[in-house]
């Protein structure tokens, strides 16, 4: 099994290199045969693991490929951790990236950096595999930076785009904010465990409970919460959230297909990938779990708030996005950590489905993403329409679709969790699903129902997209409608990650949860008998009611509540906060050292100063030197005088 | 047969007497003789190089390719070389970089050609010796003499404002080493030899020590160069010709730092110890000011310059950091990795700063200007240059995978053993070194291209991309796989921190 591994890690790698460096050579056909079939061999070869792992309940592997450094007697390696959560992510990642290598078959064929491309997201893959299969930190770390060097890549991929090349420098240096807290939170690991690796550290974890540090002096700070919150700041870097989310809906600047793999399936999820890895450390902190909650419930609701106001086709399920990663972390802080990556799979599924539908759209219209420029788009991309009718409906949680058996274990997790903050995270998230619903529903009626506000340039060419988009549209809308079903039982209440994600009994509400659990049926049933399902009607309806049957009442709810229009418009003033504050502060604080401190003080006062004072100092020494030897004749009779007054009066 | 042979002299004299042949061709007209010359010794030199890597024993931490003779008897001065793991990679460095200092000058350097060439060999020639040097005198020559090619490299090939520079660098540098030549007599004077290992192991006072480690400090401090003596290297970079500008960074920059860990640690480890506090604040306003600094400069060869310093400011941290780890757990555990990681930091910045200059001074030669403005999407007409700039971009972010990581990771590792702020500070880089090297490389590389001169850019020639593409290799395999040179550290840390450990007093 090592070999296999091995080899789906590196195949995407070798495609890679393959298109990236002789791209010319191989040429466009060749670019996407070379990446794709590697791809696929990952994806067919995960599915073996998967199978091996999870189905036949083999052994976890756990071993070293080679040593990367040894120092201080800390062995630092690149090494491979295959249990039953990394089995199920390598599925993921290799079938969401598989289709979205096709799709970009089709979406990307007329772009000048077709090859460039494919070796993009191939290397992507690459770089997402090294990061769940990893055994120990530093290669997470590598994976966590390496995914963020593709994810700049790719936002500016069109780099002629000024607001591509400002999106991706904005989404590296807020992802470094977050790894600064992650890298941190490694070295305290290193410092505590005296080890990376994830099973020494895990093992040792609960004899460090009580232990505390200072780091202020005067105030005791408990071990396992520093490090786990250190670690989840990385985490909020990667998977955006607030504060830390403002990157995400400008990484929209990039082409669809990436915002389908990196920025809504497979990158953006590693924070949580990586929270629910720590499992065995987050338990033993309740102070960050709890931070963890908070944090994810206000990215839940306020971000999904956003996306009611969005017009950009993109941007709305970015904002949809962000919100559900919210979710996922929601359920992470409850302890439901197998509920946040259950959701983290049947999202991957149906929100890489929207964007990819999204795209489809897109193309059609030639490159208008404006809502309210289509509408009535039914009749023109019947295959679009209802993959992204799929898609929604599993996105709002519609009984028996996907999302719905995944977003209600969180809420139920939520509900049941009894650290503080979870009333505040339940509120928030039940609200949620009447957002979520709305939002969704509003795009879907604006683009596909309703009068056509399409220009007449672009209704000329419209039709369908062609088979290799649509294609991996239908392979997507499949697991968003089965996914759930299938595997909550399972996934949730059944022994699915073994021990792979480790729960303290206290906590451990999917267990309460999963006490009634009949099975997939029954939890249809519960589900109908909640809130959240009549919520999320409500949101339909309200979006049908303002967007299809009164289409004019909007612009007057707008114009009613326009400070508050303004304020979601602004973004809750996040952006502008940050270009003033961090970006402006920091250029200002640069123009002050330099020019006061090195200029000024260092290079004028000191250096140059000194030159100038030797300088003057020779001056007026020099006129001593008048070169009339009555002068030095008169200053030695002086000098003479003046020390023999000193030996006689000295006695 | 070849390891028996004195492979330190060689390192040294061979591009000393090539040097010297290279000038002997004297005329312009000779210039392609000249250069056959200079790269045929200066590859010469790098293979023998390899030699001490091949030939060296992992086991112990004495000196080794050992030669010693008697040079002037009167005064106990000997003709003594040796390395060890610190000085070893270092001399490989300087062996690399001279070859590719002599490609990268090929046919942009139209005036003197021959004599350009030859300096660069003696320089290379001298800072092997700094490197192997065991006797104080001898360390002291080749210290002071190696400025007088770069003097002239500046002053003569420099740019405009060359004279200015090229006295602020002369004086700045001199100055500070005169006062170790103080140090070093005093040393003699006590001891009744110049050799540096029995300087190690003399027994000294805590006075004279805190004057001793002053006296290195001002040397060493400039070199590095460390805050607030730096402003010297931003003007000197920015007057010197693309080849000065990549041995000062890549090499010269190490001297400083080499002298700690040769001189100031073993010889004066109480004073070390002692004013431990004040190195590594000095080293963290590198790394945070300078960064600042760095942010705002519109001078491509500035902002790299500026960027070294901050980077260098890891090497000087990763150098003290042991003192505090030992004051605060009572242990050396960690101790290694902060030496370790400023050592590869040293040489993955000799490699990623020779890249970025060489990068600025691609695109000199073509437009002859080094202000970010006047470029802007680069990556249009010239992609490939783009590929490697942005890869060498991300090197000095310190991207994993790439050499510029693994030294600032150790760095930041060990320090998280010593204290938690020093840490927290130190790794602020990951976000100012990205913002300042990525908002140049968004002003210059990305973008649409709306200056005329950068649409008429034509990509670059097999001579600069074998220059640049060896580099880019020697990033990746150092970020990929750098157990081979840690490796061949351990002995000499170890020792090294033995002796730290131990107080004179």
């Amino acid at each position: 099994m090592p070999n296999i591994y091995l080899t789906i890690a590196l195949v995407p790698l070798l495609g890679a290199i393959v298109a990236g460096l002789f791209g010319n050579q191989i040429g466009r056909s060749g670019a996407h045969w070379v990446t794709t079939i590697g791809v696929a061999l990952s994806f067919l070869l995960s599915l073996v693991v998967f199978n091996h792992i999870v189905i036949d309940g083999a052994e976890p592997y756990n071993g070293t490929v080679y040593t990367w450094l040894i120092s201080d007697g800390i062995h630092m390696e690149v090494g491979f951790l295959i249990d039953q959560l990394t089995a199920m992510m390598i599925v993921v990642v290799t079938f969401v990236s598989l289709m979205v290598h096709i799709y970009t078959i089709g979406y990307m064929r007329d772009d000048p950096g077709y090859q460039r491309f494919f070796s993009y997201i191939s290397l992507f893959t690459f770089s997402m595999l090294m990061l769940v299969m990893a055994n120990n930190f530093m290669q997470l770390f590598f994976g966590w930076e390496a995914v963020g060097l593709v994810s700049y890549l790719l936002i500016g991929f069109w780099y002629k785009k000024e607001t591509a090349i400002y999106a991706n420098l904005k989404a590296f240096l807020v992802n470094r904010v977050g790894d600064f807290g992650f890298l941190l939170g490694i070295a305290a690991i290193l410092l505590y465990f005296n080890s990376l690796d994830y099973m020494d550290v895990f093992k040792a974890a609960p004899s460090l409970t009580n232990l505390t540090m200072e780091i202020i002096p005067g105030s005791e700070w408990s071990v396992m919460s520093v490090i786990c919150i250190l670690l989840f700041i990385g985490a909020m870097g990667k998977s955006a959230q607030v504060p830390l989310h403002v990157w995400l809906p400008d990484s929209m600047e990039g082409p669809t297909p990436i915002s389908a793999l990196i920025h809504a399936a497979t990158m953006v999820t590693a924070g949580i990938f990586m929270v629910a890895r720590m499992s065995p450390l987050y338990e033993l902190s309740e102070t960050a779990l709890s931070v963890i909650l908070v944090i994810g419930a206000i990215t839940a609701l306020f971000m999904g708030i956003l996306g009611i106001i969005q017009n950009d086709i993109k941007r709305v399920v970015a904002y949809s996005t962000l919100s559900q990663l919210g979710y996922m972390t929601v359920a992470l802080g409850a302890s439901a950590y197998a509920a946040g990556i259950f959701h983290l799979m049947t999202h991957a599924f149906f929100k890489a489905l929207l964007f990819l539908a999204a795209g489809s759209v897109i193309i059609a219209l030639h490159h208008e993403q404006d809502i309210r420029k289509m509408g009535g788009l039914k009749k023109y991309l019947p295959i679009t329409y209802w993959c992204m009718l799929i898609g929604s409906l599993a996105l709002i949680g519609f009984p028996g679709f996907s999302g719905f058996f995944s977003k209600d274990a969180i809420i139920e997790a939520a509900q049941h969790s009894e650290l503080p903050g979870a009333g505040f995270a339940y509120a928030c998230v039940l609200l949620g699903v009447f957002i979520t619903a709305f939002y969704s529903f509003r795009m879907f009626f604006l683009v596909f129902h309703g009068e056509e506000r399409i220009d007449h340039h672009a209704r000329a060419h419209l039709h369908e997209s062609p088979l290799v988009v649509t294609l991996p549209l239908i392979g997507l809308a499949i697991p968003s409608v089965l996914a759930g079903a299938f595997y909550i039982g399972p996934m949730l209440f059944g022994n699915f990650f073994g021990n792979a994600i480790v729960v303290q009994d206290a906590h451990n509400v999917l267990a309460e949860i999963g006490a009634d659990f009949t099975g997939w049926g029954g939890f249809v049933l519960h589900g109908l008998s909640g809130p959240a399902v009549w919520l999320a009607a409500a949101g339909v309806f309200a979006a049908w009611f303002l967007y299809l049957k009164r289409p004019e009442l909007p612009a007057r709810i707008q114009g009613a509540c326009g400070w508050l229009y303004k304020l979601l418009d602004r973004k809750y003033y996040c952006d502008d906060f940050n270009d003033f504050f961090f970006a402006g502060g920091a250029r200002g604080i640069g123009r002050l050292f330099w020019r006061i401190g090195d200029v000024k003080l260092i290079d004028g006062l000191l250096v140059n100063g000194t030159a100038r004072s030797i300088g003057w100092l020779s001056g007026v020494i020099r006129q001593v030197q008048t070169g009339y030897l009555y002068h030095y004749a008169f200053v030695m009779i002086i000098g003479l005088l003046l020390m023999l007054s000193w030996i006689l009066f000295s006695e | 047969m070849l390891l028996d042979s004195p492979l330190l002299s060689l390192v040294i004299w061979v591009p000393i007497i090539g040097g010297i042949l290279v000038l002997a061709t004297r005329s312009d007209a000779n210039a392609p003789l000249a250069r056959a010359i200079a790269l045929l010794v200066s590859l010469i030199t790098f293979i023998l190089s390899i030699f001490l890597y091949t030939g060296f024993d992992l086991q112990t931490a004495d000196m080794q390719f050992v030669e010693r003779l008697s040079w002037i008897p009167a005064f106990n001065v000997y003709y003594h070389l040796g390395v060890d793991g610190i000085s070893m990679p270092l001399i490989i460095l300087t062996t690399f970089c001279t070859v590719l200092v002599v490609l990268a000058g090929w046919e942009v350097i139209k005036f003197k050609p021959a004599q350009y060439l030859a300096s660069f060999l003696l320089m290379e020639g001298m800072m092997n010796g700094v490197f192997a040097a065991l006797d104080g005198v001898l360390f002291y020559v080749f210290w002071e003499a190696m400025l007088i090619p770069m003097f002239l490299i500046i002053g003569i090939w420099g740019g405009p404002n060359r004279v200015y520079a090229t006295i602020k660098f002369f004086l700045y540098t001199f100055l500070g080493s005169v006062f170790m030549l103080v140090a070093l007599i005093y040393l003699y004077m006590k001891s009744g030899s110049f050799a540096l290992l029995d300087f190690h192991a003399l027994r000294i006072g805590l006075e004279p020590q805190t004057w001793i480690f002053i006296a290195f400090l001002l040397a060493f401090a400039v070199k590095v160069p460390m805050w607030p003596v730096h402003t010297w290297l931003p003007d000197a970079h920015v007057e010197a010709p693309t080849g000065g500008s990549v041995i000062l960074a890549a090499i010269m920059l190490k001297m400083g730092a080499y002298g700690f860990v040769r001189l100031s640690l073993p010889i004066v480890p109480d004073a070390s110890e002692m004013l431990t506090g004040m190195m590594i604040t000095l080293s963290l306003i590198a790394v945070v000011y300078i960064g600042f600094v760095a942010m705002v400069q519109q001078d491509m060869k500035k902002l790299i310059a500026y960027s070294s310093i901050s980077h260098m400011g890891f090497v000087t941290l990763g150098f003290f950091i042991p003192f505090v780890i030992y004051d605060s757990t009572h242990s050396t555990q960690g101790a290694a990795m902060g030496i370790e990681g400023a050592v590869v930091q040293m040489l993955s910045h000799g490699l990623v700063s020779a890249a970025l200059f060489l990068c600025v001074g691609v695109l000199y030669d073509r437009l002859h200007s080094r202000m970010i403005s006047d470029y802007g999407g680069v990556a249009n007409t010239m992609p490939v240059f783009a590929t490697l700039a942005v890869l060498f971009a991300m090197a000095n972010v310190g991207l994993p995978g790439t050499s510029g990581f693994v030294g600032e990771f150790m760095v930041i590792l060990s320090a998280f053993k010593a204290n938690f702020w020093i840490a927290f500070l130190a790794a602020t880089t990951l976000v100012i070194g990205a913002a300042y090297t990525l908002w140049m490389v968004k002003r210059v590389i990305f973008g649409d291209v709306t200056k005329p001169a950068v649409a008429e850019l034509q990509d670059l020639n097999h001579r600069e991309f074998l220059v640049l593409g060896v580099l880019a290799i020697s990033v990746l395999l150092l970020g990929l796989w750098p157990a081979p040179l840690v490796e061949v550290m351990h002995p000499t840390v170890n020792h090294l921190i033995e002796q730290i450990g131990q107080s004179k007093l």
